[in-house]
């Protein structure tokens, strides 16, 4: 080898290694704009949430946290704001609290009606049997959004309106999760279903022990997204519920932004934001794991 | 695809699959139905009386400047939430998919937006770009810009399409991200030695490999930019200033719910419908061929 090539090679691997410290350097930059611009609306409202209402209306808008965080969040939970002319104020606690019910009522729903039909579907042969999946299938192409005035019929019809009921049952239905189950199921071996006949296993005792302890993993990672799902119903809820007892949380609050007048009291406002946002991103942030399972195996 | 081996029975199955369909039933297709039914027919002012009128409902929608301007609306809405969420989130995908310290903590950083409602979304923007209450609002008002998307068209527009479009990155995050790990390391690397650099890396690989996920996401982004984004216009702005940021899905809610206009609403529901039902057909069409490759 040759002193020139053996200096050529040490030039190439040293104009590599700066490519890559540039590149890295590149990654690092925008990621932590990214996260930046990500992170700064909610920096904002938390601060804003530390504030008293007249500092926001004036549109002195700090950077750094004030003294009101604790009664700001202390009013918001406990009453709600002061009542408008317009709005009764509802204490965040009951909107809160509807939106885990209706939430976790929605991801359970889903989950054990889906995981019927998908089973049905999958381990039977019956008359109708394709019909019946079709007719799951189908519903992907009927958002509520599309038959808003129809629907909300129906409920009058039923007494549905204002209640939790009403809320949560037309939501149930899925023909992501049952697609999702449905490919589940084609992959358990017909071994397992022969050695439960053979035992003398019935379908539901089969469905029990054996279909359901094998789900468990998609059922948790089904659950985090339908939790979320749930939790962020917007359309549905501002149809349904007049009574504000019955108030989500999501909907509540920007009922109490109203035209966006700069009177309002931002600083409830935003420490009701917060609360609002606070149970879906945690469910993100520390189920991570589950959360991209689901993600990406429900909708793909 | 079926199984082989399987339980006897009819009545089982169908008491099995009876919460799905009574809810199905109830809920999606009778509904449906009656939207389909009710936009043949006009109610009279007093709601007494519905008469057959053809196909009336459906000329006069679509005869009707202010729908097709919310269609128009629609069009540059979707397609501006769509490409911006896809075009940030592919860009952030690429450099958090490089060998870097903390790339885990930047992913976590960047994924939790996924949990935040498309309403919650459109309140903290509201926060930002408030023109008398917003950091931002009040920075470019001071600046001399007249900012006030309450009055202001355009702004309203930009505003409800910025606020759909941060909301919606890190859905796409996710997915580029699962495309990027499954595209093999050595192929990269191969390139590399062979002196390409790293721009022509992402268009003559990277780029052409993740073309099925972009795809896919594209139509999952249209339709939410369609439908979920319900909770970001009503929240934000009302659909205003005028009509500004009025988009389909918005004025069926407008003329059903606050005018109670029974056919119009009813023919708007139908043609949604359609345009729905062609988005699930693109979108199956796609997983169908990508599942034979």
């Amino acid at each position: 080898m040759s002193a020139t090539m053996d200096l050529e090679a040490d030039r190439l691997a040293r104009a590599t290694i700066r490519r890559n410290a540039r590149n890295r350097w590149i990654a690092y930059v925008t990621l932590s704009l990214g996260v930046l611009i990500f992170a700064f609306p909610i920096w904002l409202t938390l601060v804003g949430s530390s504030h008293d209402a007249s500092t926001i209306g004036r549109g002195d808008v700090p950077l750094w946290f004030g003294p009101h965080a604790i009664s700001n969040y202390v009013s918001a939970w406990l009453t709600g704001g002061e009542a408008t002319r317009t709005t009764r104020s509802v204490p965040a606690w009951v909107m809160l609290w509807n939106s885990l019910n209706m939430a976790v009522l929605i991801a359970v729903g889903k989950i054990a009606i889906s995981l019927l039909s998908a089973f049905a579907v999958v381990f039977f042969s019956f008359p109708g049997r394709m019909i019946a999946f079709w007719l799951i299938f189908i519903t992907l192409m009927l958002p509520v959004e599309v038959r808003i005035i129809p629907t909300f019929e129906v409920m009058v019809n039923l007494g549905l309106i204002n209640t939790m009921t009403g809320l949560v049952v037309p939501l149930i239905a899925s023909a992501t999760a049952t697609l999702l189950f449905r490919q589940f199921f084609l992959t358990i071996p017909d071994e397992y279903v022969e050695a439960a006949k053979i035992d003398g296993a019935g379908p539901l005792r089969f469905f029990k022990d054996v279909v359901l302890p094998l789900s468990v993993t998609n059922i948790a990672a089904l659950f985090v997204i339908l939790f979320i799902y749930g939790w962020n119903q917007y359309l549905w809820p501002l149809l349904i519920v007049s009574d504000r007892d019955l108030e989500t949380v999501v909907v509540g609050m920007t009922k109490m932004i109203g035209n966006g007048d700069a009177q309002n009291e931002w600083n409830i406002i935003m420490a009701t934001a917060v609360l609002a946002m606070l149970p879906p991103v945690a469910v993100v942030v520390f189920m991570q794991r589950w959360f991209v399972k689901g993600l990406t195996e429900t909708e793909k | 695809m079926r199984k082989k081996v399987i339980f006897k029975g009819i009545a089982l199955p169908w008491l099995l699959l009876l919460p799905q369909l009574l809810i199905t039933g109830v809920f999606f297709f009778w509904p449906a139905g009656q939207a389909i039914y009710g936009s043949f027919l006009r109610e009279d002012a007093f709601g007494l009386s519905r008469q057959f009128v053809g196909l009336e409902n459906f000329t006069e929608v679509l005869a009707d400047p202010n729908y097709l301007a919310a269609g128009w609306t629609t069009v540059v809405f979707s397609t501006s939430v769509a490409f911006l969420a896809l075009g940030a989130a592919l860009y952030l995908a690429v450099q958090a998919d490089k060998a870097i310290r903390g790339a885990n903590a930047y992913k976590t950083m960047l994924i939790w937006p996924y949990a935040v409602a498309p309403a919650i979304a459109a309140v903290l923007w509201l926060f930002m770009f408030h023109p008398q209450i917003g950091l931002f609002g009040r920075m470019l008002n001071g600046l001399g810009v007249p900012w006030d998307y309450k009055l202001n068209g355009d702004q309203a527009l930009l505003l409800v399409i910025l606020a759909s479009a941060w909301k919606q990155v890190s859905y796409n995050f996710i997915f580029f991200m699962a495309g990027l790990q499954s595209i093999p390391k050595s192929v990269l690397e191969a390139a590399a030695i062979d002196g390409a650099r790293p721009m022509r890396r992402f268009w003559t690989i990277i780029f052409p490999l993740l073309a099925p996920t972009s795809f896919f996401l594209l139509v999952v982004n249209i339709v939410y930019a369609f439908f979920d984004t319900f909770g970001v216009i009503h929240a934000l702005t009302g659909g205003g200033p005028g009509q500004a940021t009025t988009t389909l899905i918005y004025k069926v809610y407008v003329d059903g719910v606050q005018n109670l206009n029974f056919g119009s609403s009813a023919a708007q529901s139908v043609i949604l419908m359609f345009i729905v039902i062609l988005l699930t057909a693109v979108q199956f069409r796609f997983i169908e061929r990508k599942v034979h490759y």
